[in-house]
């Protein structure tokens, strides 16, 4: 802290207890009672004063400690160069990924090692599994909303394409899995261009609009067409996945035996986990070539700036399209992964929010990113799933806490805190696809991105 | 012909509180050219509000008259959420101006998130209910057995719907804060030349939309009398529907937008499906954005390079 300037503890104080002010006033009919059914189904109110108190101090440690943050001394703050990763994690950096990679494939063996069979399946499948789906996702949102810069807000519609998609071909034609998966795929694209078509001379917002209400059509048509989908109720008894033929069950012709292995239900999962890293992995891979090749680079130049692209000659709605197709496409891959993972789909599995998770993943972790959609994927869905593991709170808070609720508020105040503090997300640098000599890649706060 | 009158009836009603609901979003569009998608959920929140303090009047204090009550109700409810949006504004819009173009929109997102959660937790999931009120009917003509009826709650929100908006009118049009509303919307830059303050204007922009939206939730919970956490996305869509289609910017097109949405879903769910009447709803948004993007009533868009 800079001497010239002591700290300004009053002003903060005052700062903090206005804020505990404006909080308490809010929180005051929201917070304070709580609108129950009695038994005779009529509402009352249940008085927590306590409730308000939480909100007024939260508020005021808050802005106490935004108050103190924004007292820093600014000059330090100007002359900052342009960050550079020291050169030790420069170092260490190029091994990140592969490393990563590496302990994605042992993750697995590593736990069913130390846990044994029946503690690393919920491991396996609650994090692993669960986690790499979503960073397939991330990765697949990531190339129309990180490169390409079209905010998509109904993404998981080509997710509920591409599960309805494996769903419906197995359980009518009986369609094997290996079949379906690229089938899926190809259906999920087909959808994003039909879809994509019309949107994409749309401005950024209206598109995002547009593509919210194409996501909501798909899922409001899902649930209503029983005939084709069963409506509500899902579809179930999907066939599940087997080892190119060989079935994950127990008995004589099921995977264990064929193999000479003990019986249990983890070969199965430990499948499923390599299938999902391998696609994860695929589409990752299928982003990092394309970044090289035209197409790639025009897209991160329409994020960069549209009216520039178009004044060079570039088909934008061509680049659009394939950048809409190709996102759709992994996620619809991922799709008829989750109904084989599952065994059942049903229109509720793909709402708003999902979309909007999805989002967030991309938006946290740095539009473009790819480490960083899979980091906020980590964190995103890691948190989530550990907040089901904090059953001992229910002591602290009484019966009816349940930690799972505040999985959504945490990822809204996520999303609104990472627009204010970075709006370029966690890892915001930018690899220049034409360098000289050397490729450096730079902080993304030096691009000026378009507001076209 | 009867019941076609009656959905009439239902439609203008429904209409009106899109219509409340359309003006916030239509404001904020105007003035910052913004899609402020947390604005359901506020409308959400406000519905919660007037719960809350119609219980607490009922209940608490034992207030027996209905008018009373009501007035009350709308009073603390636009108030607390006019506070709501006026924070909102600050902490997760105010900052990002300068930013790029979709920073707005993600944080809305964020915060529509964060509000339909925040009530969701201190609520609680289930469907909230009060005892039908204001619900005696008129019986306005008669076709065979089939009675076409104007309930006295309809009368209300059209009632209310009709004054707020005339006193709405003269505030846009006539005071020095309106003045200052459409001088920022059309350049707030040379506005703020002008000696406008742009920043107070837009946080009284959605103060004022906000204001609105909690009449449109007070006349919602009395229309429905079934509140929840997740019923802002589906009118907010709705309502934002309305201000596009009304031309997006424009005031008097978000009330006709409004209407239309409304008179639109009731026919729809009356002569085709009622399964499928939000799917009419997100299609005239889709097709409108596509084919019309400036509305019945709004300015075409000229993008300056």
């Amino acid at each position: 802290m800079d001497a010239a300037k002591p700290l300004n503890v009053t002003a903060a104080l005052v700062a903090g207890l206005k804020a505990a002010l404006v909080a308490a006033g809010l929180a005051f009919p929201i917070l304070v009672w709580r609108a129950e059914p009695d038994y005779s189904n009529q509402l009352v109110l249940q008085n927590r004063w306590s409730w308000m108190a939480i909100a007024a101090i939260i508020a005021f440690a808050a802005r106490f400690l935004s108050h103190v943050y924004e007292q820093r001394p600014k000059a330090e703050k100007a002359e900052k160069p342009a960050r550079q990763w020291p050169p030790a994690l420069q170092k260490f950096s190029a091994f990140a990924a592969p490393f990563a990679i590496a302990a994605m494939f042992v993750f697995p063996l590593v736990l069913l090692a130390t846990l044994g069979p029946a503690g690393a399946q919920k491991w396996i499948d609650n994090y692993g599994i669960q986690i790499l789906i979503y960073i397939m996702l991330g990765w697949g949102l990531n190339i129309v909303v990180g490169l390409a810069g079209l905010l998509d807000l109904g993404y998981v519609a080509f997710y509920a394409v591409g599960a309805y998609s494996y769903a419906l071909l197995s359980t009518h034609f009986g369609l094997s899995f290996w079949i379906c998966l690229p089938l899926a795929g190809i259906l999920a694209a087909f959808w994003g261009v039909i879809l994509g078509f019309p949107v994409l001379r749309l401005r950024g917002d209206y598109l995002a609009i547009v593509t919210l209400a194409f996501g909501e059509i798909i899922r409001l048509v899902l649930l209503n067409w029983t005939d084709m989908t069963n409506g509500d109720a899902g579809i179930s008894s999907i066939p599940a996945v087997t080892f190119f033929g060989i079935p994950f069950k127990p008995g004589e012709s099921g995977f264990a035996a064929t193999f000479g292995l003990s019986p249990s239900p983890i070969y199965r999962t430990i499948f499923l986990f390599y299938l999902i890293l391998a696609l994860a992995l695929l589409t990752n891979w299928v982003t990092m070539r394309l970044r090289r090749l035209p197409i790639g680079r025009a897209w991160e130049a329409l994020r960069e700036d549209e009216i520039a692209c178009r004044s060079l000659g570039l088909d934008t709605t061509k680049v659009k399209l394939t950048a809409f197709a190709l996102g759709a496409m992994f996620g619809g891959f991922a799709g008829s992964f989750f109904a084989v993972r599952q065994g059942f789909v049903s229109p509720s599995s793909f709402n708003f929010i999902e979309s909007a998770t999805i989002l967030a993943i991309v938006v946290l972790g740095g539009r473009g990113s790819q480490i960083g959609t899979a980091i906020a994927a980590i964190a995103i869905v890691g948190v989530s799933e550990l907040l089901r593991e904090l059953d001992f709170l229910k002591q602290i808070f009484g019966e009816e806490f349940d930690p799972t609720q505040y999985r959504m508020l945490l990822v809204g105040i996520a999303m609104v805190v990472m627009m204010n503090w970075k709006p370029r997300g966690l890892v915001s640098t930018r690899e220049p696809t034409l360098f000289l000599g050397k490729r450096r890649s730079f902080s993304g706060d030096l691009v000026q991105e378009g507001r076209g | 012909m009867e019941l076609f009158l009656q959905q009439l009836i239902n439609g203008v009603t429904l209409g009106s509180i899109y219509g409340l609901i359309a003006i916030g979003y239509t404001m904020v569009f105007g003035i910052i050219g913004m899609v402020n998608f947390a604005h359901g959920d506020v409308f959400m929140l406000s519905t919660f509000i007037a719960l809350i303090v119609f219980l607490a009047l009922t209940q608490l204090f034992g207030v027996t008259s209905l008018a009373f009550t009501f007035v009350v109700v709308l009073v603390f409810a636009m108030a607390f959420t006019a506070l709501w949006n006026w924070l909102i504004e600050r902490l997760a819009y105010r900052r990002l101006r300068g930013s790029f173009r979709l920073a707005p929109l993600i944080s809305a997102i964020g915060m529509s998130i964060f509000l339909s959660n925040l009530v969701y937790v201190v609520q609680g999931p289930r469907n909230k209910s009060i005892p039908p009120q204001f619900s005696e009917v008129i019986k306005v003509t008669q076709g065979g057995t089939y009675y076409v009826t104007l309930a006295y709650k309809q009368i209300l929100i059209v009632a209310v719907t009709a004054i707020l908006l005339v006193a709405f009118w003269f505030l846009v049009q006539k005071t020095s804060l309106g003045r200052a509303q459409r001088a920022c919307e059309q350049d707030a830059k040379m506005a703020a030349l002008l000696g406008v303050d742009v920043d107070r204007t837009i946080s009284l922009t959605f103060v004022i939309g906000a204001a609105l939206a909690a009449v449109a939730g007070v006349l919602y919970m009395i229309n429905y009398g079934v509140v929840n956490s997740a019923d802002g996305f589906i009118p907010g869509v709705k309502a934002f529907t309305a201000a596009v289609l009304g031309g997006i910017g424009s005031l008097p097109g978000a009330v006709i937008g409004g209407l239309l949405i409304g008179l639109i879903e009731v026919f729809w769910a009356n002569y085709f499906s009622s399964d499928y009447k939000d799917v009419a709803a997100f299609s005239i948004l889709a097709v409108t954005l596509i084919f019309m993007p400036s509305g019945l009533f709004g300015r075409p868009e000229v993008e300056k390079v």
